[in-house]
């Protein structure tokens, strides 16, 4: 009789997140993001979403196959996680950006940054953002070429080079705020990121620290030094990935750190690289070297950040 | 009121026996009753095989000072006698018990009453009570915080002997502050008891020196620690007690049973024990002897269903597992619950996601991603410098793991390998 009754260590109920429900929520959450990149960069963009995601699974699920030698080892891919770093591959990518180019980016992210560390939960890096550092500094011509946004008269229309808010396009903030700017697909609306975001805040998936201390600290940064200026903060919250990073990317549960305090220092220090690389280094752009720079700063931050455990009080 | 760091809202699954009345379980034909009932060393047996005792008997005890004695639950004769405990062969005639009201001359005799008992803490952690109110030298009690919160979800004893036994529980405060020397007494309930907290409240009406306060509904309220941040803002220093602080805290059903062994000289024979989960066809609220198998109790209940597949000692956050269902009721088993596989479904682990959810959800602020990965690599130094052994095994941290890695488990296995260390 005893033996057909499990034995399990307590607690002998469980919560219901797992892995898979967390990364397809984020997958929920980038909805808007990509039907606003979809809206304003028309077909293209849709092919690049759904090429990239799909080429991150097929990648994924090919590698543990051969790795676990099984063709169900590839059924990890169910987890969810493969999709979300798709996902974020295309979201990052130039609308123009030919689709061998986004493969090559979803095998480096998948086999690179991540595989090579020991799969999920390991790599130290935020993969999709590896990949683009990647292809950015092979193919910096491909990835420095933008367009501008289609509309919905001629959505169907080839798409036409055009210059980003941060290359010097003249875009009003509304423009930006609602995404009718040059950028990366899924950067481009701000509204769409908050969307994002908040359903994300809302699931429990992402700490505030992290976007507020990124987004915080570049407008401090922004305000002192430009004189002051709240256009100038503004424009660089609302211009470039700064949001979509500060919301997507630096929030990346395996690359971020696991304290509370180690979180908000990790998201300011990603504000203050931003904006130091925006203001004072010779590139436009600057988060995807922020957001990496401090992944590699993770483990310290966790172990600088331990905090003080419940009754370590002074005794009176 | 303050707020204590993390805790989760699992189910509670009250519903199931919270508006059951207590119902007395007829006497079981056989008892066991473990050596090892407190939290302590175990006792040694005072009686041998062939032996016949009366209910109410001692049959084991040990000079050691945190413990408490086993005392005979059912008259009967000794039918085994081993290492971990004595079989009593009941005697169904004569295992009615009646006593008289004990008389005692000063704190110190009180405690001696208690521990004479057979007295542990109920709540589960069976921390032997005349200890516990024995305030160290030089320091001195003022609060008794009596924990009715009862967060565990679906054990509802505490609930309904609130409900019932009021004015048994309100005489059994009273003798709890005279045993330590406390001014004043709180009561804390948890807010989703409101009958309960309306009825103790009317009982205590009249008197000054004993409060009725409402806390929060989150797990793990009723984790000592957990209350008396909640009703006082103070901590327990890290490695120290309530008594620190000049803080006793006791359980509902500890306040009853003292009240009993005092008042009607009836030491602690049985106690209330939830039976439930959707794995056993009648929830009930059962008052059993001590040492009942717990297979008879279940079957009281109208047994297991087809589809149970766990079945667990105490609550379903912090209780241990049954292997044999032939083991006997303790003094801590403050729930027997059986499950379903949709209740209590075992996965298999995967990797750390570092979510941190599980930082987000530790009652005690720990890192429990780190202890579990130090644990796993048997780096215990490093273990132990996060504050390992404040843990208090809640089990927040694992309910929430998305990884379904049982942290508790590692942490535990931490806790042991430490401490065998420390022996050699």
């Amino acid at each position: 009789m005893s033996d057909k009754f499990l034995t399990g260590p307590s607690p002998h109920i469980l919560g219901g997140k797992s892995v898979s429900s967390i990364m397809w929520d984020v997958v929920i959450a980038l909805i808007p993001v990509s039907l606003i990149s979809i809206l304003y960069f028309g077909l293209k963009a849709l092919t690049l979403l759904v090429v990239s995601m799909a080429s991150a699974m097929i990648i994924e699920g090919v590698f543990m196959a051969i790795r676990h030698k099984g063709l169900k080892s590839a059924g990890v891919i169910r987890d969810g996680s493969a999709a979300v770093t798709g996902l974020l591959v295309a979201l990052i990518m130039p609308p123009a950006a030919p689709l061998w180019l986004v493969v090559i980016a979803n095998a480096v992210a998948i086999l690179l940054a991540k595989q090579a560390y020991g799969g999920i939960g390991n790599n130290i890096f935020n993969p999709a953002l590896a990949a683009r550092a990647f292809v950015f500094m092979a193919w910096p011509a491909i990835m420095t070429t933008w367009s501008t946004p289609l509309g919905l008269d001629n959505w169907f229309a080839d798409l036409i080079t055009g210059a980003t808010p941060l290359g010097g396009a003249d875009n009003t903030l509304l423009e930006m705020f609602l995404g009718n700017t040059g950028g990366c697909l899924g950067e481009t609306s701000a509204l769409a990121i908050i969307i994002g975001g908040l359903y994300l805040l809302l699931k429990g998936h992402i700490d505030w620290r992290i976007p507020v201390g990124y987004l915080g600290a570049a407008a401090f940064f922004a305000f002192f030094s430009s004189q002051f200026s709240i256009q100038d903060v503004a424009f660089n919250l609302l211009a470039g990935g700064l949001l979509f990073g500060a919301v997507f990317m630096a929030t990346d549960m395996v690359t971020s750190p696991t304290t509370k305090n180690g979180r908000l220092i990790f998201g300011i220090g990603c504000g203050l690289i931003t904006i130091f690389v925006r203001k004072f280094a010779s590139a436009p752009e600057g988060v995807t070297y922020a957001i990496l720079f401090m992944n590699a700063l993770v483990p310290l931050i966790d172990r600088f950040t331990v905090p003080k455990t419940f009754g370590e009080v002074k005794v009176s | 009121m303050k707020r204590f760091p993390g805790g989760i809202h699992p189910n509670y699954n009250k519903e199931l026996t919270a508006d059951k009345a207590i119902v007395e379980m007829p006497l079981p034909k056989k008892v066991r009753l473990l050596l090892t009932q407190h939290l302590g060393p175990p006792c040694s047996p005072l009686v041998v095989v062939g032996d016949k005792v009366a209910v109410g008997q001692k049959i084991a005890d040990t000079d050691a000072f945190v413990a408490a004695p086993i005392i005979a639950s059912v008259a009967g004769e000794v039918t085994a006698v081993d290492a971990e405990g004595i079989d009593i062969l009941t005697d169904l005639d004569n295992s009615g018990f009646s006593g008289q009201k004990k008389t005692y001359s000063s704190p110190a005799e009180l405690r001696q009453l208690i521990r004479e008992a057979g007295i542990v803490g109920m709540g589960g952690a069976t921390f032997p009570t005349h200890v516990k109110l024995t305030p160290p030298e030089g320091k001195s009690v003022s609060t008794l915080i009596l924990n009715g919160a009862e967060c565990e979800p679906f054990l509802t004893t505490d609930h309904r002997l609130m409900l019932e036994h009021g004015q048994e529980l309100v005489e059994g405060v009273k003798l709890l502050m005279e045993a330590c020397g406390a001014k004043t007494a709180i009561i804390g309930i948890e807010a989703n008891k409101p009958d309960a907290i309306a009825a103790i409240t009317d009982l205590t009406r009249e008197l000054d020196n004993i409060s009725v306060v409402s806390v929060p509904v989150r797990y793990p309220q009723g984790g000592e620690r957990q209350l008396i941040k909640t009703l006082t803002g103070k901590e327990v220093p890290v490695g120290g007690l309530p008594l620190d602080l000049g803080i006793v805290v006791s359980n509902v059903a500890t306040a009853v049973a003292v009240q009993q062994a005092v008042n009607l000289g009836r030491p602690l024979l049985d106690r209330v024990v939830t039976v439930s989960g959707r794995g056993v066809a009648e929830p009930k609220n059962v008052r059993v002897r001590l040492g009942t198998p717990i297979a008879e109790l279940i079957d009281f209940c109208g047994g297991l269903t087809a589809d149970a597949v766990k079945v667990v000692n105490g609550g379903p956050m912090m209780g241990k597992a049954v292997a044999d269902l032939n083991s006997p009721v303790t003094k801590g088993t403050s729930g027997i619950l059986a499950f379903t596989v949709k209740e209590a479904r075992e996965y298999e682990e995967s990797t750390c996601i570092r979510c941190a959810s599980c930082v987000d959800a530790c009652p005690q602020k720990l890192l429990p991603n780190y202890l579990a990965l130090y644990s796993r690599k048997a780096k215990l130094d490093l273990a132990e410098q996060l504050h390992l052994f404040n843990c208090i095994e809640c089990g927040c941290c694992s309910y929430v793991c998305p990884s379904r890695i049982p942290i508790v488990k590692y942490i535990q296995t931490a806790k042991n390998r430490i401490k065998r260390r420390r022996r050699k």
